[in-house]
């Protein structure tokens, strides 16, 4: 008797427990299978987060303040324009390591002009330029000579590596005192005039971009169900939306706590966009994925093949040009120690991003993800007072966990 | 000499699709010389791959009986050390090291714990004797010739203790001497008592040496002529080798509108640099409006190395000689860029390895070849690029859930699909397609064979390379036949039979026939 009764109860509570269930079933069982197909690209937010919430414990939430916030964005600059130019190279199967003395050199080449008295905006334009000439020789080495990437780009570091200490040779590390040029990984964007305790201009940016965010992805939703392509379920698509809106009006909300929006995310914000452009948008971009995904099939279909591996050495050392305008900046100096290392921070940030390690595979818009993750190490670990070579160590355990990681679910998928 | 060193009983291997082979037998008597013919295709690879355990035990069916016993080859490893020795046409030897090291590599020849390399040269001099090659033992493999590396191959084998040699067409890149010299060696090693199968195209060399001679046809054995009992000729073995009804499976062709000549290429001597040999000689066609041109031909006659310098693939080939003209006004193409835009587009026969990008989707594949007609300004019209990618994915029906679809997970046939919707869209005037039906089904091939039909009659010209003479018979207008880097014949479609194009693809005269 008694069991008999419990049997029933339990049959009930089971029953009750279906339908609470039911609804959420169908909705659960889709995120679990798109975080499962999508492993790869979750990993990294999963990682994101997985850093924060340890810097954050670990610093006693000083990791969190807005303050560092705003200072993680202002040093993440730098890595995430020379990881954008690196994903491209990675895409096509080549790889830069020259990329940190490029910025070293270049960055000091700023540097100088400034001392000497250069206006502002001529010296960017110029080192630009530049960066641009030491890409397109190294371009024409690999594209048009045959030289391997890896070969000429190593030579190219140590080339580099010597003109930076050859110039300040002289003076040794050099100020710069030039308020406009500090300001630009060091300012913030002015406010609009109303008296208000926090930045109101970034919160207005901040909701136009998520406005804008959310109109397209509505609208891509939108042509795909046109098109009767496979759509995720509205369930899923406004949760989706819902954490991308949580997640830059938090931003939003920390930089206005601060001193608004720096101007390195602007500049990183443009960046992005030109080349999240180039490689959805173009023919261009198209031949870039082309390369990298069979350069035999992408050659006998027309593509000049050379054109554009002598584009993407030019374009990464535009971008070394840039990270090293934004690192001299960032330091208001230049020092014969910049740019060592820096080529591991691009190649880790693509790598951790998801571009693929055999090519032919990879979005701008997750290597800045990326690029987030490895100044976000960098800067807890300095918040710790870690010492510099046990940070060589993680960082590097870290990059080939993030590869070895990489292989392993793509030959699942 | 009936003792008998390998039998093949019943074997029958299938891939995904396809029957390679299909119950052959197939009986090699110690100390003869076997010859292996047969078309393209017919399995003659597969059954040495089934022998030297490529295709290790347990994934085809029958039995191995190799020296008395039955053996059950689970790697090369274990053919080789049972002294069986396979020698490719792309030979194993490292270009970088010297003769007595390649002789030696894989079988050193110890001294305690290290290489006894004073040995090593003593023997390999040995070896080199052995196989009538006069080159000093340091000398690097990369600065020998074809026909002498093949000869270091044989004595890589012979210091192994083989007692059977399987050579796969060992005399397609040699010239007349050293294949000569290479057939009468192997003679000499049957005085020695060294079996060898000889697969070749060659049939002058075949019945030359050839003590007994098995032909296969579409995965079966046909049969095996006993040489040493009488002559066997030429053309014996071509009836063999074809031999099959014509069948009625190709697609008729409604309007045959043949026009202009529209495509010439004259002289046209083509040199490969990796190679460092002449691989094209003097090549002369030309290809008409509305008219399918096909190119038969084995093996290696260098019909794809004629379609791919044509279409301005020119860092791998070097073009001695000759002119291409279109519509009668000369040109030069140095990258397939150019080609494409003089109105050439060439379809490849290695889909995979050089055709479609396998990690993209079926549009993308689709549109990369003329992506200008879909750019306004700089931007690509994706609408415009889906909506071209479902018309073709409708009117070709490739099979697909959505052209968003990644093109590896498609079917063979499908790919192939994917490739003509890609060439379609390019919209050229003369379309190379280089083996356009390989590996796909019966249905996809007629559907290709369908589209091919009505672009012809729509006024493309089509230059179809194929191994299938069924397929090169039953579609083209006009046939060349190459050989050996040459066109050995041109023949029109109705004087055109499977005996005449094998004939001239093989190289025994015409008039023989």
């Amino acid at each position: 008797m008694s069991t008999q009764m419990q049997l029933d109860g339990t049959k009930r509570k089971s029953f009750f427990r279906d339908r609470v269930l039911t609804g959420l079933k169908s909705f659960g069982s889709e995120l679990l299978t798109l975080v499962r197909k999508n492993i790869r690209s979750y990993a990294m937010f999963i990682a994101l987060i997985g850093i924060f919430i340890f810097f954050g414990i670990r610093t006693k939430g000083l990791f969190l303040s807005p303050r560092n916030i705003s200072d993680l964005f202002n040093q993440t600059g730098y890595v995430a324009v020379l990881a954008i130019g690196m994903t491209i190279i990675l895409i096509i199967r080549h790889i830069d390591l020259s990329v940190g003395y490029v910025a070293g050199f270049l960055g000091a080449v700023a540097a100088i002009l400034l001392k000497d008295g250069w206006p502002v905006y001529l010296v960017i334009p110029v080192v630009l330029v530049l960066g641009t000439l030491i890409g397109l020789y190294q371009g024409f080495l690999v594209a048009k000579v045959g030289v391997p990437a890896f070969v000429t780009t190593l030579a190219g570091m140590f080339i580099f590596r010597g003109l930076l200490s050859l110039i300040l040779a002289g003076t040794g590390t050099i100020i710069v005192y030039d308020e406009a040029f500090k300001a630009i990984s060091n300012g913030f964007i002015p406010d609009i005039p109303i008296e208000a305790n926090m930045h109101i201009l970034t919160l207005v940016l901040g909701a136009l971009l998520t406005i804008a965010i959310i109109y397209g992805q509505v609208r891509t939703r939108r042509t795909a169900m046109a098109y009767r392509f496979e759509v995720t379920s509205l369930a899923v698509f406004i949760l989706k939306n819902i954490l991308i809106a949580a997640a830059i009006m938090l931003v939003a909300f920390m930089l206005a706590g601060y001193k608004g929006l720096p101007w390195s995310f602007i500049i990183v914000g443009v960046v992005l966009y030109i080349y999240n452009f180039i490689l959805n948008k173009t023919r261009l971009g198209r031949y870039i994925y082309g390369i990298g995904g069979n350069v035999e099939a992408a050659e006998l279909s027309g593509v000049n093949v050379q054109r554009i591996t002598l584009f993407a050495f030019a374009s990464v050392s535009l971008m070394a040009a840039l990270g090293g305008i934004l690192f001299t900046s960032r330091l208001s100096s230049a020092s014969p120690q910049a740019g060592m290392g820096f080529e591991l921070d691009a190649i880790a940030s693509s790598y951790i991003g998801g571009v693929s390690v055999s090519g032919g595979v990879g979005k701008v818009t997750n290597t800045i993800i990326g690029a987030l993750v490895i100044t976000s190490l960098t800067n807890g670990m300095n918040i710790m007072g870690i010492d510099i070579s046990f940070q060589y160590i993680v960082k590097g355990i870290i990059f080939i966990l993030a590869v070895a990681f990489d292989i392993k679910t793509r030959k699942q998928g | 000499m009936s003792d008998c060193i390998l039998e093949m009983r019943n074997i029958t291997k299938k891939f995904p699709g396809v029957v390679a082979l299909k119950d052959v037998n197939f009986k090699v008597n110690r100390g003869e010389i076997h010859c292996l013919v047969g078309e393209n295709g017919a399995g003659k690879s597969t059954l040495m791959k089934v022998l030297s355990g490529v295709h290790p035990y347990g994934t085809y069916e029958g039995d191995i009986i190799y020296d008395g016993m039955t053996r059950q080859f689970r790697s090369i490893a274990d053919s080789k050390a049972a002294g069986i020795a396979i020698i490719y046409q792309e030979l194993a030897l490292i270009p970088e090291l010297s003769v007595y090291e390649n002789i030696y590599f894989g079988h050193e020849i110890m001294k305690g714990r290290t290489i006894d390399w004073n040995q090593t040269i003593v023997q390999a001099a040995e070896m080199l004797k052995k196989v009538r090659l006069d080159v000093n033992p340091s000398v690097k493999v990369k600065e020998l010739s074809v026909g002498k590396r093949q000869l270091v191959e044989i004595a890589k084998a012979l210091c192994r203790n083989v007692k059977l040699l399987v050579l796969d067409e060992p005399t397609a890149a040699l010239n007349e001497d050293d294949s000569a010299n290479l057939l009468n060696l192997l003679k000499q090693l049957k005085e020695q008592g060294i079996t060898s199968i000889l697969i070749s195209h060659k049939l002058k060399e075949i019945v030359s040496v050839a003590d007994r001679i098995t032909v296969l046809r579409d995965g079966a054995s046909i049969c095996t002529l006993d040489a040493t009992q009488r002559k066997v000729s030429e053309q014996e073995i071509i009836k063999y080798m074809v031999g099959r009804e014509i069948e009625n499976i190709f697609p008729p062709r409604i309007n045959r509108n043949i026009g202009e000549v529209c495509f010439e290429v004259r002289n046209w001597t083509v040199y490969n640099p990796a190679a460092e040999r002449e691989i094209l000689h003097n090549i002369n066609m030309y290809v008409r409006k509305g008219e399918i041109v096909g190119i038969a031909g084995l093996m290696g006659a260098g019909r794809t190395e004629l379609a791919l310098s044509i279409f301005g693939n020119t860092p791998r080939y070097k073009i001695l000689s000759g002119e291409l003209r279109i519509n009668g006004k000369p040109m030069t193409f140095r990258h397939p860029k150019d080609a494409m835009k003089a109105g050439i587009l060439y379809v490849t026969e290695d889909r995979k390895r050089n055709g479609l990008i396998l990690i993209q989707d079926v549009k993308y594949n689709i549109s990369i070849a003329n992506l200008e007609s879909l750019t306004q300004g700089i931007v690509i019209n994706e609408h415009e690029e889906v909506n071209i990618a479902r018309h073709y994915q409708e009117s070709l029906s490739i099979k697909t859930p959505t052209v968003r679809q990644l093109v590896n997970n498609l079917s063979g046939g499908n790919q192939q699909k994917v490739s003509v919707a890609k060439c379609l869209f390019a919209k050229p005037d003369i379309l190379i397609l280089d083996e356009p039906t390989r590996g796909i089904d019966v249905g996809a091939k007629y559907e290709i064979h369908t589209i091919m039909n009505r672009l012809v009659e729509q006024g493309m010209s089509i230059i179809m390379i194929s191994s299938e003479l069924m397929e090169i018979l039953g579609m083209s207008d006009r046939i060349y036949v190459m050989a050996e880097g040459t066109i050995t014949g041109e023949l029109k479609a109705e004087d055109a039979t499977e005996q005449r194009v094998m004939a001239l693809a093989t190289k025994v005269e015409e008039a023989a026939v």
